[in-house]
């Protein structure tokens, strides 16, 4: 029995559980979302008050960056929330070996920024740059080039992690390698990183040479993609998921290498921020900021249905085996053309993203079985996207050597049942054949499905450090307790 | 657009019909915490809702609501305890026996402290809580008593009438960022504040009142009387001139 009796302790009108830090904390494709207290800590001092805080009065914590993840990875309700990005400095940066130090809040964009006008491009990066390093490293996030480059784990040098106790050390993969590869896409749940140092890449130019190339069915692309990787750092595939019957899997893939500097006419240039500004209007006129405002009216069954054609017959018909150069950031971060496109989607629901890694003998069957489910379901993905993985040592990894699909759908207050339902059912072929979850990209799957996918003794070695670093499971958010608490 | 609740919060409900509205919520998949003063009916009502339900879904704070300082406190601890917070009912409430002649100012002030400075207390933090989240629903249980100054209690009346008042200026308040208050006005209902009572008419028992009251609640009324009949009553009573209404003995 709790009681309001006397000499409890009152709600403090400063500090982290103050009435006033409370807000509603969604995921990126607002499909989640929960009341939480959210602290914008500065400092590694400020960050120690906090979890002194938190554990003295036994609340629950949540980390979090920018909030890109889909889903519930960086929400919960009624914890401490901590929002890292104020801890946002470079500490430091060697032109020279390309290694920079910076604080977990720091984002791809603000890194890129700083690194690219001297010849350095972070190695891996996502599609979109505003997320966190700390964030990044957190859900060890790939690129388009994950099967040659891995994941952004590889290319971190060290870092600092705070357990729940305060107490900061450092952690580096020779030194300390079970510990780097298990914090590395451990979801916030090992601790609180708080400064990272990362070896970035060397570029000639700050363009990629891009090919567009249209595909007919899934075979063609899965085995247009595994035969491009030789000869490009950089393969993406998108298809039309309204397609069916011997269209199934019909898109277009973009297949891109850096720019060498012989191969540039002002290669110093484009390394500039002014060459790699993405254009704030469409067609020259629309401001960008508004175009999620039209887009909400394509944004439906219908609209996709059309949109998803348009694109694959424009792939076919005008950019048939186009190759052109591109600034890398509109090369990669595509998804930030459209500030504010995830807005277009249900006002009452927003989106999930589902994200199935499968070894490459079972891709094509895997996803063959995924989009028919869709179309079984009558719940196209309105976006589908293709990578090519390789496996890696870290302990919660997402990769295998393979494929990994990506279904973005939209949610309404009257599908959202069923679409969860046929999430599970999207991920049963997922785990028979051997396959893996991103949680980056979740917001449905069961801890079982999720723990199905786990290798031997994982999942035993992951709880044995959680009990060792954070014993009292201070760390946690929804996600953390939708798929690793009913069996741990 | 009709909500569903997962995390309610009744206040009153160690009896009557804050304890049907506990016990009905639960049944329906809710977590529900339960604040009133008497811990044990507190403790036997969780335990009954839980052993029904085969898990926790009733957490009991027990509380005097006459204790206004520790409302905020509890109100960080109870959606901690149950994982979240969408619906707060407000149905405590105390109606003494007062005689005709009888002019008390501490049973007045009592019905006061109970009825309309409780609910002010625990719904100003409800509705702090929501206004600053963006969503939440919101229900007083008022009183039909409260629609018109009566000779039989004029503390009870005037506590009704006023948490009628409270609850219009919360909603408007609070409507634009999405929260919804929802002022119930009940008949007679079959509880221990009616009990053995003479003269009630169209009596019905907490449990249908609290599904009439769930089912306005999720559909977010402004106002709904229970049963819905009495809205006429009301406006018969309302219609009666002041020279005519004095010498009726209602
Ligand atoms: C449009 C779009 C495109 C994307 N494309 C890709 C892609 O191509 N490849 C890919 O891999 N991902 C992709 N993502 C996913 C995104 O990169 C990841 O979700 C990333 O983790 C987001 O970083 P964030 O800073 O927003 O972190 P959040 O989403 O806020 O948090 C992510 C996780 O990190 C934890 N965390 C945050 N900070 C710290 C810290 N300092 N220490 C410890 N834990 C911490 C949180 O608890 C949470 O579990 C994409 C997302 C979007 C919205
Ligand atoms: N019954 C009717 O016909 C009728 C008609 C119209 C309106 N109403 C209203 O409906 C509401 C519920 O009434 P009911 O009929 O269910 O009455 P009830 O059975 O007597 O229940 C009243 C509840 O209020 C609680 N309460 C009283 N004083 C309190 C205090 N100081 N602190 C905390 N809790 C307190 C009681 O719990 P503890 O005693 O354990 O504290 C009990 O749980 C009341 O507001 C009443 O005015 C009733």
């Amino acid at each position: 029995m709790r009681g309001g009796g006397e000499g409890e302790e009152q709600t403090p009108d400063s500090g982290p559980l103050s009435a006033e830090k409370l807000a509603s904390v969604a995921g990126f494709g607002r499909a989640v979302a929960a009341a939480g207290y959210v602290s914008q800590p500065q400092s590694v001092e400020e960050l120690q008050e906090i979890l002194e805080v938190a554990s003295s009065r036994e609340w629950k914590v949540t980390l979090r960056g920018t909030g890109r993840s889909y889903g519930d990875a960086a929400l919960r309700s009624e914890a401490i929330v901590l929002d890292l990005r104020r801890m946002n400095r470079i500490l430091s940066w060697d032109r020279e070996s390309g290694v920079i130090d910076i604080e977990p809040g720091v984002t791809i964009e603000q890194m890129w920024q700083s690194t690219l006008p001297q010849g350095w491009w972070p190695p891996v990066v996502p599609g979109t740059m505003r997320p966190t390093l700390g964030g990044c490293l957190a859900m060890n996030v790939h690129g388009k080039n994950n099967w040659q480059a891995g994941t952004v784990g590889d290319h971190c040098l060290e870092f600092d992690l705070m357990p729940p106790s305060g107490e900061v050390r450092t952690v580096r993969p020779d030194t300390d390698a079970e510990l780097f590869q298990a914090v590395i896409g451990s979801f916030g749940q090992l601790g609180v990183l708080t400064r990272i140092r990362m070896q970035l890449k060397r570029v000639e130019t700050g363009s990629v040479r891009v090919t567009a190339v249209p595909v007919g069915d899934l075979g063609e692309m899965l085995q247009r993609m595994d035969g491009a990787k030789d000869d490009h750092e950089y393969v993406v595939g998108w298809l039309d998921a309204f397609a069916q019957g011997k269209r199934l899997g019909r898109g277009q893939i973009h297949l891109a290498s850096y720019l060498a500097a012989k191969d540039h006419p002002s290669p110093q240039e484009s390394l500039n921020l002014e060459s790699q500004s993405l254009p704030d209007r469409v067609f020259g006129v629309l401001p960008k900021s508004k175009m999620w405002w039209f887009a909400r009216f394509v944004t439906n069954r219908f609209g996709m249905r059309w949109v998803n054609s348009v694109k694959y017959f424009h792939a076919r018909i005008f950019e048939r085996n186009k190759t052109y150069d591109q600034s890398l950031a509109a090369f990669q971060f595509l998804l930030d053309y459209m500030p504010g496109w995830e807005r277009a989607y249900p006002a009452d629901g927003g989106l999930i993203q589902h994200q199935s890694f499968v070894p490459a003998g079972s891709a094509e069957e895997v996803f063959r079985e995924q989009l028919e489910i869709c179309h079984r379901y009558r719940m196209p993905s309105f976006l589908a996207v293709l990578k090519c993985h390789r496996a890696d040592d870290f302990l919660l990894s997402h990769a295998v050597d393979g494929f990994s699909l990506a279904l973005d759908f939209p949610v309404t207050a009257k599908n959202r049942q069923r679409l969860w339902a046929m999430i599970q059912e999207l991920s049963q072929p997922v785990v028979a054949a051997g396959g893996r979850f991103y949680p980056a990209k979740d917001a449905a799957i069961s801890a079982q499905l999720f723990q199905a996918t786990w290798r031997e003794g994982q999942l035993a070695r992951f709880s044995k450090l959680k009990s060792e670093i954070d014993p009292r499971g201070r760390l946690t958010s929804a996600l953390a307790e939708r798929l690793l608490l009913p069996s741990h | 657009m009709a909500s569903e609740f997962h995390h309610a919060l009744v206040i009153g409900a160690s009896s009557g019909i804050g304890e049907a509205l506990a016990r009905k919520l639960a049944a329906q998949g809710a977590l529900v915490s339960i604040v009133a003063r008497r811990a044990d009916e507190l403790e036997r009502i969780a335990g009954e809702i839980n052993d029904l339900c085969g898990e926790e879904r009733a957490f009991p704070f027990p509380q005097d609501v006459l204790r206004r300082d520790e409302i905020p406190h509890l109100f960080q601890e109870i959606p901690r305890a149950m994982g979240g917070l969408d619906l707060v009912i407000y149905a405590a409430g105390v109606m003494p026996e007062v005689d005709f002649e009888e002019y008390d100012t501490s049973k007045d002030s009592l019905m006061v402290e109970v009825n309309l400075l409780g609910a002010m207390a625990w719904l100003n933090e409800a509705a702090r809580r929501f206004n600053k989240l963006g969503s939440g629903t919101i229900v007083g249980i008022g009183s039909i008593a409260g629609d018109r100054g009566r000779s039989a209690n004029p503390g009870y009346n005037t506590s009704k009438g006023a948490l009628a008042i409270y609850l219009e200026a919360l909603r408007n308040r609070v409507a634009r960022r999405g929260v919804r208050v929802v002022t119930i006005k009940p008949g007679f209902v079959d509880t221990p504040m009616t009990f053995g009572k003479p003269g009630l008419l169209w009596l019905i028992s907490a449990e249908r009142a609290a599904e009439i009251i769930l089912a306005k609640a999720r559909r977010g009324v402004v106002c709904a009387y229970v049963p819905a009949r009495w809205r006429l009553v009301s406006w018969v009573i309302g219609s009666i001139p002041s020279f005519l209404f004095r010498r009726l003995k209602i």
